[in-house]
């Protein structure tokens, strides 16, 4: 009998099922990784599993008995811990303090401080974990902090260990540090759910593996009998002998633009090199965490690079690391963010000013746009991205997603850049928008405009891309041109890692 | 239907006059003596003049989500150099500057040092990702110091005609003090509205990360806010000092900075930034100022003019509540 046993757990929120009749099942002594992207159910899943939110139906068994958590201190309790990606504890306590927050040893109310530190000891002692616990948290670095959220974990009667994405800020090392303590736990019998986008981690560390996608479960599999191209085929949702092939025109190298060489940061994106060509559309491919979105920001100065370079040979410049977004937009370079509430819309602002902003940062502040120009910019916009609005002088609020995507499209597109970055553009956006942005992209693409284009589905980036980057665990993998551009050639990439 | 913002403290405004026009005697009576004008209504927007002055450079910092709390001890800061400098002994702090001969040169070396103190808040904030709040409170507390540094902790007096009438003269028979704020309103409106200044300062406020990556130099918009508020409370100083004769850095523009804020959110102004109205702000600090005069002139008890004051702001506040405003006519939709 499985230590753990979810079966046919069901939860939805209004307007999405988010778990259709989802089970999964853990061994004593088992760590079974929990794959799946987007909008899988993962989340779903383990919140459902720690007391976060409650099942529409469906059961939890902890070694054979039925459970209902009613809130992660309660899953706890029943002896299911949980340590999130982001470091929960308290930096300015002690490391003992934190292993025993919530369950001092007391005596007639004041804290016992010899009697905890000795427990936190011994804690640490039972994981092979040499920390001097009256030290504040803080002196430790985040994976030391990761590892003493796990001994905290670990130390209240925890027979199941949820990790959700434990490495997303950890390197090499690190990462291995933590696998260490998990086989440890794992030989002491504790059942372990590691939730992770890194293929190679999942690999190396877990026994079993589950993938979900769109709430429902794909399968389980023994990580010793799912080739890793599988199991990038039942992420995404295809299989490799069902997927069209698309004809692409003969590849021709032409005009190179931009040379990126070697530009990377430590921890954010191993350094990556490749080429840009005049009115290519450059893919990038690559799981969710991949590095897709660090690499359009490294070009685009967002996130200042540790190393490498770039070459813009349009304007003659050698050598150069953007180190602010001002910088990239001085050598032409444009970028439409993945996360358009947060980092794309000036919310409260009108149609036309969310659409101004660019080409007016460019001029400065002293060189206002005239009223008359204002207005022909807007309306040649409004009409080139056929964006559905009455009047441009409305809040952007007012416009539908993928109305709100075109805006900020169009914020960039007056501006004329020659390299836009286009990361995620027809995320979360109608199918009909979707399409008019990717024939946009085709047709300024014929107008010798380069664009580096991500998205989570596959077969968007081998429609849309002449040539594919493809990404995986935050590293550049390979490249793929001509007649290699399509979705088996790009899903073996991602699975194998090597060109 | 939208309704404008500035709408609600002119129709609160419009109402009190109202109000006063019935029950006040005498309320928009103006005459002229000695070539200006008197009256209560002159009366009214001569004593909101440094609380004007405040909050149309309070606009801007709050339009970037950031506030300023140090207004009231620049104020005093420039008071304070504008009075030493102006008195002229040459045993003083600054007496080598000699400058009191010349009008104009103190005036300028007080805006230049309140100037200043606004660009050191706005570093702070723009350039080091500081708090406003923390920022600004810096300069809030050690502001004062620094102005009993200047006047070396004792109230200095001056005798200088010509800086006086910054406070008591009158042009065209309108009280100086009006026409500066004119004349500031003007130059800001412009600077923000000939300009891209205004979208930026927008665009910073709405949504700070966006701005970044549209290009924005975000830490030279904050920077600019910062100093025209720290530029506005130089001008409320000099005027404040001109008006007494004299600086007393511990109570020039004590708690002004609070007043400015209100007038900003009573002017239609979302502290969460974005957009702004500078003439909001303006009839924002009219109306305190006017709800004051009225409680004064119909002779409420002095203990409860505050809390009369209060409760009529309160009222204006809850108006531009959209929250409010929803739960007021949702019966009504209901019952239709």
């Amino acid at each position: 009998m499985p230590l753990l046993q979810m079966s046919g757990v069901r939860k939805a929120f209004p307007g999405v099922l988010a778990l259709d009749n989802v089970s999964l099942s853990v061994e004593r002594g088992e760590v079974r990784a929990l794959m799946g992207e987007n909008g899988a159910g993962k989340s779903t899943l383990i919140k459902v599993l720690t007391g976060v939110h409650q099942p529409d139906s469906g059961s939890i068994a902890l070694d054979g008995a039925v459970i209902r958590p009613r809130s992660p201190i309660h899953a706890q309790e029943l002896g299911v811990s949980t340590v999130y990606q982001e470091v929960n504890l308290l930096p300015n306590l002690s490391v003992a303090e934190n292993v025993c927050l919530g369950a001092e040893p007391r005596r007639f109310g004041r804290i016992q401080r010899r009697e905890m530190n000795e427990h936190a000891r011994a804690a640490m002692r039972r994981l092979d974990l040499d920390l001097n616990v009256t030290l504040p948290l803080s002196e430790y670095s985040t994976a030391v902090q990761q590892l003493v959220a796990i001994a905290r974990a670990v130390d209240r009667e925890c027979r199941v260990l949820v990790l959700d994405e434990p490495t997303s800020s950890l390197d090499k090392n690190e990462v291995e540090q933590l696998f260490s303590l998990l086989r440890h736990l794992r030989d002491q019998g504790v059942a372990v759910v590691f939730v992770t986008h890194f293929l190679d981690q999942a690999y190396s560390i877990a026994d079993s593996v589950t993938v979900l996608r769109n709430g429902r479960k794909i399968g389980d599999w023994k990580t010793t009998e799912l080739s890793k191209q599988e199991l990038v085929a039942h992420m995404l949702g295809r299989s490799l002998e069902e997927m069209p092939q698309v004809e692409h025109e003969d590849y021709v190298e032409c005009e190179p633009m931009f040379h990126v060489v070697g530009l990377g940061r430590r921890n954010v994106l191993d350094p990556a090199s490749f080429t840009i060509y005049r009115g290519e559309t450059l893919g990038l491919a690559g799981l969710l965490g991949s590095g897709r979105t660090e690499t359009m920001k490294l070009i685009f100065g967002a996130i200042a690079g540790d190393c490498g370079s770039m070459t813009v040979l349009a304007t003659g410049t050698r050598d150069i690391r953007p180190r602010s977004p001002r910088d990239a937009m001085r050598l032409g370079i444009g970028f439409c963010p993945e996360d358009r509430k947060e980092e794309a819309v000036f919310p409260g602002m009108s149609i036309a000013e969310n659409m101004l902003v660019v080409i007016q940062a460019k001029r400065g502040w002293l060189r206002p746009l005239p009223k008359r120009k204002a207005a022909a910019i807007v309306e040649e916009q409004v009409a080139k991205l056929q964006i559905r609005t009455p009047d441009s002088h409305r809040p952007i609020e007012n416009l539908s997603g993928g109305n709100q995507q075109k805006v900020v499209l169009s914020r960039w597109l007056a501006a004329q850049p020659s390299l836009l970055l286009l990361d995620e553009p027809t995320r979360g956006i109608d199918i009909g928008s979707k399409f008019e942005i990717r024939r946009l992209i085709t047709d300024l693409a014929k107008g010798g405009v380069s664009f580096l284009f991500s998205s989570s589905e596959l077969e968007e980036v081998v429609h849309t891309c002449d040539r594919v980057v493809v990404l995986r665990d935050r590293k550049m993998v390979g490249e793929l041109h001509g007649a290699d551009v399509n979705e088996k050639r790009v899903m073996e990439q991602i699975a194998k890692g090597e060109a | 239907m939208k309704v404008h913002p500035i709408a609600y403290s002119v129709a609160a405004l419009a109402l009190l006059l109202l109000f006063n026009a019935f029950f006040t005697d005498g309320f928009f009576a103006i005459e002229l003596r000695d070539g200006r004008f008197y009256g209560s209504l002159v009366d009214v927007l001569n004593r909101a003049a440094p609380v004007m002055l405040l909050s149309l450079g309070m606009t801007l910092v709050i339009a970037t989500r950031g506030v300023d709390l140090s207004v009231g001890a620049v104020m005093a800061i420039a008071g304070a150099v504008a009075a030493v400098l102006a008195n002229g002994d040459p045993g003083k702090a600054l007496g080598w500057l000699q400058v009191s001969h010349s009008v104009p040169l103190v005036v300028l070396c007080a805006l230049g040092v309140a100037t200043l103190a606004g660009v050191f808040n706005g570093v702070l904030v723009g350039r080091f990702g500081v708090q406003p709040i923390v920022a600004t409170l810096i300069l809030m507390v050690a502001g004062r110091g620094v102005a009993q540094l200047v006047t070396e902790g004792q109230i200095v007096l001056f005798e200088n005609p010509s800086l006086e009438l910054l406070a008591n003269g009158s042009v065209a028979a309108v009280p100086t003090p009006v026409v500066i704020v004119a004349l500031a309103f003007v130059t800001v409106a412009v600077l923000v509205r000939k300009t891209a200044l205004g979208l930026f300062i927008e665009a910073v406020g709405s949504n700070a990360k966006a701005a970044r990556l549209a290009g924005v130099a975000s830490a030279g918009v904050v920077i600019a806010v910062y100093a025209v508020s720290g530029l506005m409370a130089g001008v409320a100083g000099v005027i404040a000092c001109a008006n007494i004769s004299a600086a007393d850095s511990g109570t020039t523009g004590l708690y002004l900075e609070l007043d400015a804020i209100l007038a900003v959110a009573v002017g239609g102004t979302s502290l969460a930034g974005g957009r702004f109205s500078l003439a909001g702000s303006l009839v924002g600090a009219v109306l305190m100022q006017a709800l004051t005069t009225t409680i004064l002139t119909r002779g409420v008890s002095p203990h409860a003019t505050l809390v009369a004051k209060a409760l009529i702001i309160v009222a204006v506040i809850l108006l531009q509540s959209p929250a409010l405003r929803a739960s007021l006519r949702a019966p009504k939709e209901q019952a239709a």
